[in-house]
């Protein structure tokens, strides 16, 4: 898997990361259409990306820059960063491409909130959303 | 009464587009003219109901309170006594001015001063140190370039006017025919966006970018011939192909991205690049850039680099001795190891762009500040958010573009409800610590008083 930018991420971060706009354009996983057929996904179901160290619940997208076969991208931010894994080869960055994760598909599972996701992190989070998206 | 301000450099990306046209109407923003998407919805933003006017205190339930600037400042000043190791990061999105003053900060406090460099370019600093940078100015690229490679990096959408003000369609002085005389090269995994309006477009095999830089290497020492027949997903004709179109260029630059900074190899994919381009003027000319993310991520390298000989990763908890040890001084190893004991976030989001298992490790456990104009991710988990103006909106000051050129920002706003620049609140953070320092720190109805670093001679001493 890989992660970087997209634009519709950097416009809706710049609106808020609170919003409902950020939370529809980077909780998704960019995948290859045929590798999406493969894995019996349908379009837009939630998928569950597990890595070496975290799992995390997006919706599974073609998208308009398609991916090679083999090859997935989650927009960067706090979904994507559920399952980075922070090994930096002793160079203070970790490792934002290519890592290896499992996607499975888990049409009824729910796409946590970022705020939910980072205050649970943090043993901070009380239950209630305090910025109502 | 509308008044239209000309000339407005935009604080979203390194591109720093200062050709903006903001309308403004009653300390309002009206209309933002030439800017792309995301530096609209910045200006925007600024105007939109619904900032944070005031710091804020996170109470027991989760909930924040509003709080004034002094308690504030008097809570981050204790915070930084108190601390062995406070790491101070962030500084993509703010101007030199408030670099400077945190860097005062960072070495009274004897603090690690870190930023978005580390988790960005901070390898292709690496590979800097190493190998030099053979590197030149956007208007260079603009008005002589006529091939330009985009490796590993995407700004249709991440610098989503750079190709249209310097990389691929401008008309310049040597390149009157803008996109029509111009070879575009990309080389990425994906399909992306800019890759559609490249001439030749290679899918490198993710993680493989250290072959195919070898590959073009042996091309420009002559060896084409023994390529084996594919290399990182590229057929060798391909390769041979793009290797003509580079030597037949008048001037080539190449841009690379976080897609070999990121990747497996890090700082040597950088080194391999620099090192072709090496290669490539040995039959014509060629530069290279680093593709900088924020419109002053370029500043703390210069500022910081004045004030102690380095860019990022700055370890002052020796006081005045700095040390620079990536792996070992850098914000998420230092995370991950659960080295740092107070954490200050100015000016990016660690909470959405550390790993989430670097970053639990610092908002579940020690005393956090927040330093932004807006609420984001780790202000969420702060003990303390101090809303600060947004440089370029609300205030001006220096930044440094992705070519380390320097450029005026301007304000257009008065700052939303009278809130302070970053500049102003570090330098009153440095005040209230010495006044702090001077007169001990209560806490837990004891004296508790960070070790005063008077022992540590200065460095013109050690060496006598």
């Amino acid at each position: 898997m890989v992660t970087q930018r997209a634009v519709e991420e950097g416009e809706a971060m710049e609106s808020g990361k609170t919003t409902q706009k950020y939370f529809d354009v980077c909780s998704i996983i960019e995948m290859n259409a045929d590798d999406i057929k493969e894995m019996d996904i349908n379009l837009n179901t939630v998928v569950k990306v597990t890595s070496e160290c975290g799992e995390v619940f997006v919706r599974a997208v073609i998208g308009r820059q398609t991916c090679p076969p083999g090859l997935c991208h989650i927009r960067q931010g706090v979904w994507a960063n559920q399952v980075v894994p922070p090994r930096t080869q002793s160079t203070g960055e970790p490792q934002y491409s290519g890592f290896p994760v499992t996607v499975e598909p888990a049409p009824e599972a729910r796409i946590v909130p970022a705020v939910e996701l980072v205050q649970k992190a943090c043993n901070k989070w009380n239950g209630k959303l305090l910025w109502p998206m | 009464m509308q008044e239209v301000i000309k000339h407005v450099a935009c604080p979203y990306c390194g591109s720093c587009c200062d050709d903006l046209e903001i309308t403004v109407d009653d300390g309002k923003i009206i209309e933002v003219k030439n800017a792309c998407i995301i530096g609209t919805e910045i200006y925007h933003h600024a105007s939109r109901e619904g900032r944070v006017g005031s710091p804020r205190r996170r109470q027991p339930d989760g909930t924040y309170k509003d709080i004034t600037y002094d308690e504030a400042i008097d809570f981050t000043a204790k915070m930084l006594i108190k601390a062995k190791k406070p790491l101070i990061f962030g500084f993509g999105s703010t101007n030199c001015e408030g670099m400077a003053a945190a860097g005062r900060v960072a070495e009274d406090a004897g603090a690690v001063l870190d930023n978005c460099a580390s988790i960005c370019h901070g390898s292709s600093f690496l590979a800097i140190f190493d190998t030099g940078y053979p590197s030149c100015t956007l208007g260079e690229v603009k008005n002589r370039a006529d091939v330009v490679v985009y490796w590993g990096s995407n700004p249709a959408h991440a610098h989503p006017r750079h190709m249209s003000r310097y990389g691929v369609f401008p008309r310049g002085f040597f390149t009157g025919k803008g996109a029509r005389g111009r070879k575009v090269i990309v080389v990425d995994p994906r399909y992306t966006d800019t890759a559609r309006c490249a001439d030749h477009f290679l899918q490198v095999q993710q993680g493989h970018d250290y072959d195919l830089f070898d590959a073009f290497r042996m091309v420009m020492h002559g060896h084409g011939a023994d390529l084996p027949a594919v290399v990182a997903g590229i057929p060798k004709e391909k390769i041979l192909e793009v290797c003509d179109v580079i030597k037949a260029g008048r001037y080539v630059h190449i841009f690379f991205g976080m897609g070999l900074c990121h990747s497996d190899g890090r700082n040597h994919n950088v080194d391999i690049a620099i090192n072709l381009v090496r290669d490539i003027n040995e039959v014509t000319k060629c530069t290279i850039m680093a593709m900088r993310g924020h419109y002053n991520i370029a500043g703390p390298g210069v500022v910081w680099a004045w004030q102690f000989g380095f860019p990022y990763c700055i370890d002052l908890t020796k006081g005045s001795i700095a040390h620079m040890n990536p792996g070992e001084t850098s914000s998420v190893d230092l995370a991950n190891r659960g080295e740092i004991d107070a954490f200050i976030n100015i000016g990016t989001d660690a909470g959405a762009h550390f790993p989430i298992r670097a970053f639990e490790k610092i908002g579940g456990s020690v005393p956090m500040v927040t330093i932004d104009p807006s609420v984001n991710m780790a202000a969420t988990v702060s003990d303390v958010h101090i809303p600060v103006a947004i440089v370029g909106v609300e205030t001006g000051g220096i930044c440094y573009r992705m070519d380390n050129v320097p450029i005026q920002y301007r304000s257009v706003i008065k700052p939303f409800n009278g809130i302070l620049t970053d500049e102003q609140l570090f330098d009153k953070i440095y005040e209230r610590m010495q006044e702090l320092k001077n007169a001990g720190v209560e806490s837990d109805g004891k004296w508790e008083y960070a070790t005063p670093l008077a022992d540590v001679r200065p460095v013109k001493e050690v060496y006598e």
